[in-house]
């Protein structure tokens, strides 16, 4: 199929259904919305479940319903309906059910704004539902990493009996850009033993996610966790851009990766040694492959749109076996190239070690420009 | 001392196939067990046991899958409504209920309610009203009576700082979405044989397509109203019935030729 012109949100939604995608539930928030108009004429044409939901809580409960049954189902928001959703998620998680989430970040806390933000990684990759569970959480940095990103997520999330999380930023669900689609895949016609289907007596099937016995329960989470194993053992995703020789590494997922990317190819023609991480997975973390970007450079320069969310997981693997420094924009600003640029140059300039911690230098540098 | 051949005799009353053989958790006295009956029988009596998915909520009766011998999910606190609404969508030819309680499904999953039956969702609701938080041990709930004692309301409730008892029968029947809406008491076999038949129309409505019902019962709670469940039958004959008055609230004319 040949590539055609595709707004991000439109373009998760028709993949989505391209994998088969049975039943989609949502509601209305910016910047995702465009997703569940396009669900709401796009599945009813095929003869497929399409529902407004009455809020998130009800779109997330009736995903956990229609999971209940077998079908590939997801639902669509943005950071604000997310942490709504967060109650069902971990129910979900719980249950040991299958379904996608594509999360369009915006600036936050509270209601925020409606702008670009990856200020979603803590309660997604940390997890912001109760209990000990570990959805699959994923970053594409544009419109077709997007489209194969959820085309593969069902299938995923199928595997492990797992949520599969796109985090979008919001500039990705927003912005227009070349895309293949994959092909349209049958919808499913089995389901799967677990699931109900009104059964009675020796063919009774319950799904539930409360075991008042701790010893039972402890062996539930035990299950999850070594099945959480597998995924860390299996799904790790990554790019690299110029490490070969790269004295200095930015690590940079979705948007801010892609930003950096401009900024390390302007740095290289430059002449200054630098390449990019970026990750693609983000739970699971590329341990790996930041411990050997670690092993290989001086410097390390973490580049997100929040305060340094990622950062902590990046300190944690490199355990100051090389020095970590931190730029980012935060509550819905997006960082220029020039000013990723500028701080690979300054770290080029004096690629000493940092005396604290990363987030306090970055907030001198930051805040006259903040404040400007 | 005769004794009896019952070789010969009738079987009339009996274990529903629908409702599993095992001790229940419910307290003495309480009428879960009761409703929990009646709606078995009605699933047996429509020959639905094959064809039904039952929706738990949080509450009493989370555990309400362990005694209905057929697939069961659970919702969280409140969202059995939403949940069910995914279970029919995708399995449109089954036959999807609910059973919630009334801090489930009017207080915390008052709008789950609310948006199922004004979406003329095609699921039925067993909705036990018991006037209080029974599973954390008897707080006060949407449905408790002005002046009544619960352990958050320890002087009674008191009707200036915290309002009024929400009539939920009486609020669902208003939706255009909703096709049988009844309240009813199971204090005694009479009201009992009533509320039957009141779930068998809720379920017939499902059956035709009719979309939305819902039957709230009545029901006691003999533990958290410290009382023996004699004088909590009293009780709810005499002050609960006429604040919650049984009756039809809203039946679909599609319905209303139809004999149970």
């Amino acid at each position: 199929m040949a590539k055609e012109l595709w707004k991000g949100n439109e373009a998760f939604a028709e993949a989505a259904i391209r994998a088969g995608l049975q039943a989609y539930f949502g509601y209305p928030i910016t910047p995702q919305t465009e997703a569940l108009e396009y669900m709401s004429s796009r599945m009813p044409e095929l003869g497929r479940v399409f529902l407004q939901a009455e809020s998130e809580l009800g779109a997330i409960n009736m995903v956990y319903g229609a999971a209940c049954t077998g079908v590939r189902t997801m639902t669509s928001t943005s950071s604000p309906g997310t942490s709504l959703m967060m109650e069902g998620l971990s129910y979900i998680a719980a249950t040991e059910l299958p379904m996608v989430l594509v999360d369009v970040v915006r600036g936050g806390p509270g209601l925020g704004t409606i702008s670009p933000s990856q200020g979603d990684y803590n309660q997604m990759v940390h997890g912001g539902g109760h209990g000990d569970y570990y959805p699959i959480v994923m970053a594409p940095a544009g419109v077709q990493e997007t489209v194969d990103i959820v085309y593969g997520m069902f299938d995923l999330a199928e595997k492990y009996r797992s949520i599969g999380v796109v985090m979008l930023d919001g500039s990705i669900g927003q912005m227009i850009e070349p895309a293949e689609m994959p092909p349209m895949l049958e919808v499913r016609k089995d389901i799967p033993e677990w699931a109900v289907r009104g059964g009675s007596g020796k063919d009774k099937r319950i799904l539930t996610s409360i075991n008042l016995d701790p010893a039972e329960m402890e062996k539930m989470n035990l299950r999850l966790l070594k099945r959480w194993k597998e995924v860390e053992k299996n799904e790790v995703r990554f790019a690299e851009y110029y490490m070969d020789d790269a004295k200095i590494a930015i690590i940079g997922n979705g948007t801010a990766g892609r930003i950096a990317l401009s900024a390390v190819r302007a740095a290289r023609a430059a002449g200054i040694p630098v390449g990019l991480l970026r990750p693609i997975s983000l739970s699971p973390f590329p341990v790996k492959a930041v411990q050997e970007v670690a092993a290989q450079v001086d410097n390390i320069l973490v580049v997100e749109m929040n305060a340094g969310m990622m950062l902590e997981d990046v300190l944690k693997v490199v355990q100051g076996k090389t020095s970590v420094e931190f730029y980012g924009r935060i509550g819905g600003v997006m960082p220029y190239p020039e000013e990723i640029l500028a701080e690979i140059q300054r770290i080029a300039a004096n690629p000493s070690p940092i005396n604290g911690h990363p987030r306090d230098l970055w907030i001198e540098r930051i805040e006259p420009v903040i404040n400007r | 001392m005769v004794a009896l051949d019952i070789k010969d005799m009738e079987v009339v009353y009996q274990h529903p196939d629908s409702l599993a053989n095992v001790s229940t958790h419910y307290c003495p006295g309480c009428t879960h067990g009761i409703a929990h009956r009646l709606v078995a029988e009605v699933i047996d009596e429509m020959g639905l046991a094959e064809h039904t998915i039952g929706v738990a909520s949080v509450g009493c009766s989370a555990f309400s899958y362990n005694y209905f011998d057929f697939d069961f999910v659970q919702a969280p606190h409140g969202r059995a409504p939403a949940m069910a609404t995914g279970v029919k969508r995708c399995k449109p030819d089954r036959i999807v209920f609910t059973y919630q309680g009334d801090g489930d499904m009017i207080s915390i999953g008052a709008g789950e309610i609310i948006a199922a039956a004004g979406r003329g969702e095609n699921i039925t609701v067993i909705f036990m009203n018991n006037a209080n938080y029974g599973m954390t041990g008897g707080q006060m709930a949407p449905t408790t009576l002005p002046g009544m004692k619960t352990t958050s309301s320890p002087n009674g409730r008191d009707v200036e700082q915290t309002g009024y008892p929400i009539l939920a029968s009486e609020l669902l029947a208003t939706q255009e979405g909703a096709s049988f809406i009844a309240r009813r008491s199971l204090h005694d076999p009479k009201n009992i044989r009533m509320a039957k038949k009141a779930i068998r129309m809720a379920f017939e409505t499902q059956v035709r397509g009719l979309g939305f019902s819902m039957v709230e019962l009545l029901s006691t709670c003999p533990t958290n109203w410290h009382m023996t469940p004699a004088n909590a039958a009293k009780w709810m004959e005499e002050k609960m019935i006429p604040y919650f008055p049984i009756g039809d609230y809203k039946v679909h004319p599609a319905l209303s030729e139809l004999k149970v």
